[in-house]
């Protein structure tokens, strides 16, 4: 992050246009103003998605108003619809997925910014990305077929058995579920939250590690009192971001959820998300107010991870950047 | 607690190696040369293949590409260049939001403004959705690449007397190139497996590619339709069209990596 010193700095703008005369004024000019077209195209872009998912979705909200939110019922014959099971399904198995994901990611950050000699952090940190970098609908080709079977038979029967007396345990193990759909999610922000920790971590500056060790501290007392609290804040964004990219997470938790419209509080139970629901849906759906529905279950989702970025934006943002201004 | 991290990265790369471990073994052996020549079958016939959705999906990578990285590009350079701090974030801050919308999102959007008007599902369609995905990727490492070139060069070039357009397009980018491709490819491999946004703009074909104007096959919504098909032939062919697929993307990946840290070194 260095703060280069633009040629503005040497040269005020518009000063030194003069040298080359007008013609250089123009073709500047031109190329300046083709770079300020292009990315007020993008902010554009990101304007104009709020724009037209909130005209389509006119006709749902003028029609249900809040009641959306809070309905329960997804009825295309009758023309009722309601979010609420997608939006529970939706942050319960992004719940799941964080559960599962934090404790593993955190680990991994701290093994390779910390722990991990160079030979090792490298390729390790890259087969990490690897991971992100595998299609959505591949790890839910492999979710359907291989993950599946295997939460269906050993091991939602075996919490069945043992903690079954918990609501979240009950019930026949159909393998698709939120379950099933939590465990990929997790698969999915592992990367994300792991990168963006361990680069967190690695900007921490190296006196308070030192200061730590110099107390007498042990290689964990170090981490766990001066590394930690120290970046704390980034930590929680990169959580965040996971969070966010576990909520729009599409055509894996499709695959693997069992796409049943259902409010229970049974792990093993088929559901649906937001971004499920539209998925297998929208392609079929008919008159405005189904489709609106459907847009509107897509804003709802857009507003969400928006909150939920912006916020982990800012807290990364100022994580990262302390390095800079402190050294 | 030491031992549970690195406990923690094995689990990691046991997971990864499961996945990929299945998807090689199923892949092969359910691989074969039809897979590339043959268009699909109709329902109830065995065999057929995917090359239709395979040219499909690099016809829509092209698509998107043309539409995103002059886009993405020049508001790298914008960021990098022109913009002071303020702003300079502000549209990083826009480039990061826009990264963040799930691509479902982003497919409903492209399905209001462009299938919803022209009334038919499009390639087109796909291709704008493919590229609003694509261009903050393109945007965020273009403008990083673009800082990493030293401020000397810069004023070096502008010591020429040469105009400071010129000086942007013969001797920033040039030096930045080696950063600008590795994010171009990265983004081209990322779209080149989304799905999400193309069930309802792409829509898939069962007569080939059409037109730009016409629905058109993605290999990635291929491998979808297929895997969820009761038909245990096709959820063959959707095992060895994941293979293909991740060869594809990873073989992307992996040769950019490589490729660029070669250089930096």
């Amino acid at each position: 992050m260095m703060n280069t010193i633009k040629p503005d700095a040497v040269l005020p703008a518009g000063k030194w246009d003069v040298a080359e005369g007008r013609r250089g004024r123009i073709g500047d000019k031109i190329f300046f103003n083709l770079t300020l077209i292009f990315t007020l195209l993008m902010v554009l872009i990101l304007v104009g998605l709020i724009i037209i998912l909130n005209i389509d979705a006119w006709p749902a909200i003028q029609r249900f108003g809040i009641s959306f939110i809070s309905s329960i019922s997804w009825d295309p014959v009758n023309e009722i619809f309601g979010a609420l099971p997608a939006v529970y399904g939706t942050l319960l198995s992004s719940l799941i997925g964080l559960l599962i994901a934090v404790p593993i990611s955190l680990g991994c950050a701290i093994f390779l910014s910390e722990l991990a000699p160079e030979w090792l952090s490298r390729p390790c940190s890259f087969l990490i990305e690897m991971l992100a970098a595998i299609p959505s609908v591949i790890i839910g080709l492999w979710g359907m077929f291989v993950l599946v079977p295997f939460i269906r038979s050993p091991v939602e029967k075996w919490l069945g058995s043992t903690l079954g007396f918990l609501p979240f345990f009950q019930g026949p193990p159909f393998g698709v579920g939120f379950l099933s759909a939590g465990i990929i999610l997790a698969i999915m922000v592992i990367p994300i939250i792991t990168a963006v920790s361990r680069d967190v971590m690695c900007a921490v500056p190296i006196t308070q590690r030192e200061a730590m060790l110099a107390l007498g501290a042990t290689k964990w007392e170090m981490i766990n009192r001066a590394v930690l609290p120290y970046c704390r804040s980034g930590l929680v964004g990169a959580i965040i971001l996971g969070l966010g990219r576990a909520l729009g997470e599409t055509m894996a938790v499709t695959m693997v959820i069992g796409n049943a419209y259902n409010l229970t509080a049974s792990l093993f139970s088929p559901g649906v998300t937001i971004a499920s629901k539209v998925a297998s849906e929208f392609s079929e759906a008919s008159g405005d107010i189904y489709i609106g529905s459907l847009v509107e279950l897509a804003l709802v989702l857009f507003g969400i991870t928006l909150l939920v970025n912006i916020i982990a934006r800012l807290l990364v943002w100022r994580a990262t950047s302390v390095r800079t201004t402190g050294e | 607690m030491l031992g549970l991290s690195g406990c923690a990265t094995g689990i990691v790369i046991i997971v990864l190696a499961l996945i990929l471990g299945y998807i090689l073994v199923n892949g092969i052996s359910y691989l074969n040369i039809d897979i590339i020549t043959q268009a699909a079958k109709p329902v109830g016939e065995i065999g057929g293949g995917m090359r239709d959705e395979i040219f499909g999906t690099l016809i829509l990578v092209v698509l998107a590409s043309i539409i995103a990285l002059p886009i993405g590009l020049l508001t790298g350079i914008f960021v990098s260049e022109y913009a002071g701090p303020k702003i300079a974030s502000a549209v990083r801050f826009a480039a990061d939001i826009l990264a963040g919308v799930p691509s479902i999102v982003v497919g409903v959007f492209a399905y209001a403004v462009l299938v919803r008007p022209m009334h038919s599902y499009s390639a087109l369609s796909a291709g704008v959705a493919l590229a609003i995905i694509m261009i903050p990727v393109v945007a965020r490492t273009a403008e990083e690449a673009l800082r990493l070139v030293p401020n000397s060069q810069r004023e070096a070039a502008l010591a020429l007397g040469i105009n400071r357009w010129r000086a942007i397009a013969g001797v920033i980018l040039p030096g930045a190139i080696t950063g600008i491709v590795t994010g171009i490819m990265l983004a081209v491999a990322r779209v080149a497996g989304e799905t999400a946004p193309l069930i309802f703009t792409a829509l898939g074909s069962a007569f080939g590619v059409q037109g730009l104007n016409q629905p058109i096959g993605a290999l990635p919504l291929q491998i979808y339709r297929y895997a969820l098909s009761p038909y245990r032939d096709w959820q063959q062919q959707a095992w060895a069209a994941a293979f293909l697929l991740v060869i594809l993307v990873l073989g992307i990946n992996v040769i950019v990596r490589w490729v660029s840290r070669r250089r930096s070194r």
